[in-house]
């Protein structure tokens, strides 16, 4: 389960983020999860709840929250935006996609100019939008 | 706040060894001398990895003739093993298709596979550098803390004249630099030594340009007896600057 090494990274990064920070609790990690990569859900927050669980006080009452991201892509060549829904992807291709976002450029194209010169505006993948806790 | 970063150590932590192949120029054979040297010392009896950094345009698979094959999905991708290397590459996922990547993407999908890739305990990991100075390589110069640089050359005054800002760039940012080897020699020629004595830096060896060596791309058993896997044995085996900290 790839997802698994996602949430270590998760923890990892707050972890060393609420060191810096001067925490002694981190009370909540707010995590946005990019439609791009396609993250199964489940397997995800299992990881994070057993990885947290690894972790001493720092991180012992902390909660995770998830926030969902859409994908949205804007060709550089026609400036057409389009969004990940309109993208027809086989499952193989969107499984490269789910381990490796930017491989999207080989399988997607602009719906109007089908050009594969684009830029993911929102929604790539996994990043961290805030972590609270206690000093 | 990208999360990625903070696991790449753990991800590296139980190889012994990261070295990095680089140079200056394209075409000076980085991806062909990254897979023999692998193909060598897995030879020798090591652990090793092969990680082709080449985002745009990943080679080290059709030279080592690995085709139809997967990572395994295990708290993160494992590298498959193909003829004793722990392999890993973007072409798993972009197959035959063409990806075109601008920086940003490039330094995205790196980090990705620095990220999620589980190496287990290696001896050595060779990793085919992205080409150049650029955004990609400064990345993984910056992300491979523990990375040790072998850098290649031609004995063209071309190629020296970028190695040169390489080996410059290199000691500024204080990383090892294991050694210089001199790839695709002609002619006996001190140019190699000439430019290079000013910056300190071992001179390994030399491989000798090989008529032959293009028909044993995409057979590692034809590239493991390749002139060039044995003059990297000869540097392997000879310079005390691949031995391993047990040895």
């Amino acid at each position: 389960m790839h997802e698994w090494a996602l949430a270590e990274a998760v923890i990892e990064a707050a972890v060393e983020d609420a060191r810096k920070e001067g925490m002694t609790r981190i009370r909540e990690i707010t995590v946005r999860i990019g439609e791009l990569q396609q993250i199964e859900l489940d397997p995800f927050t299992f990881a994070l709840d057993e990885i947290i669980k690894l972790h001493g006080e720092l991180l012992q009452h902390a909660q995770v929250k998830l926030e969902d991201e859409p994908a949205i892509f804007k060709c550089r060549v026609c400036s057409t935006e389009w969004h990940y829904q309109k993208a027809s992807l086989n499952e193989a291709e969107g499984e490269a996609i789910h381990f490796a976002p930017e491989v999207a450029h080989a399988y997607m194209r602009c719906p109007r100019c089908k050009s594969p010169d684009f830029e993911v505006l929102q929604g790539r993948g996994v990043t961290i939008q805030r972590i609270t806790g206690l000093k | 706040m990208d999360p990625r970063v903070s696991v790449v150590d753990k991800r590296l932590a139980g190889i012994e060894r990261i070295i990095a192949v680089t140079g200056g120029k394209g075409g000076i054979g980085k991806s062909l001398t990254s897979s023999v040297l692998a193909l060598t010392l897995a030879q020798l009896g090591y652990k090793v990895g092969l990680l082709d950094l080449d985002m745009s345009a990943p080679s080290a698979h059709v030279i080592l003739g690995i085709d139809g094959i997967f990572p395994e999905e295990e708290y993160g991708i494992i590298p498959p093993e193909v003829h004793g290397i722990s392999f890993m590459s973007i072409c798993y996922f972009t197959g035959d298709e063409p990806a075109p990547l601008r920086g940003e993407d490039i330094t995205n999908a790196m980090l990705e596979l620095l990220a999620i890739t589980r190496w287990g305990a290696l001896d050595f990991l060779i990793v085919d550098m992205p080409p150049g100075i650029g955004d990609a390589a400064m990345d993984v110069i910056r992300w491979l803390k523990r990375a040790e640089f072998l850098i290649l050359t031609t004995g063209s005054k071309v190629a020296l004249v970028t190695v040169k800002k390489v080996i410059q760039m290199l000691q500024e940012l204080q990383k090892p630099i294991v050694g210089v080897i001199e790839n695709m020699k002609m002619r006996e020629s001190g140019l190699v030594r000439d430019e290079l004595s000013a910056y300190n830096v071992p001179l390994l060896g030399a491989i000798e340009f090989d008529m032959d060596l293009e028909d044993k791309i995409g057979d590692a058993a034809a590239l493991a007896e390749s002139t060039m896997a044995a003059r990297l044995t000869e540097i392997v085996i000879q310079d005390p600057r691949f031995k391993l900290s047990q040895n």
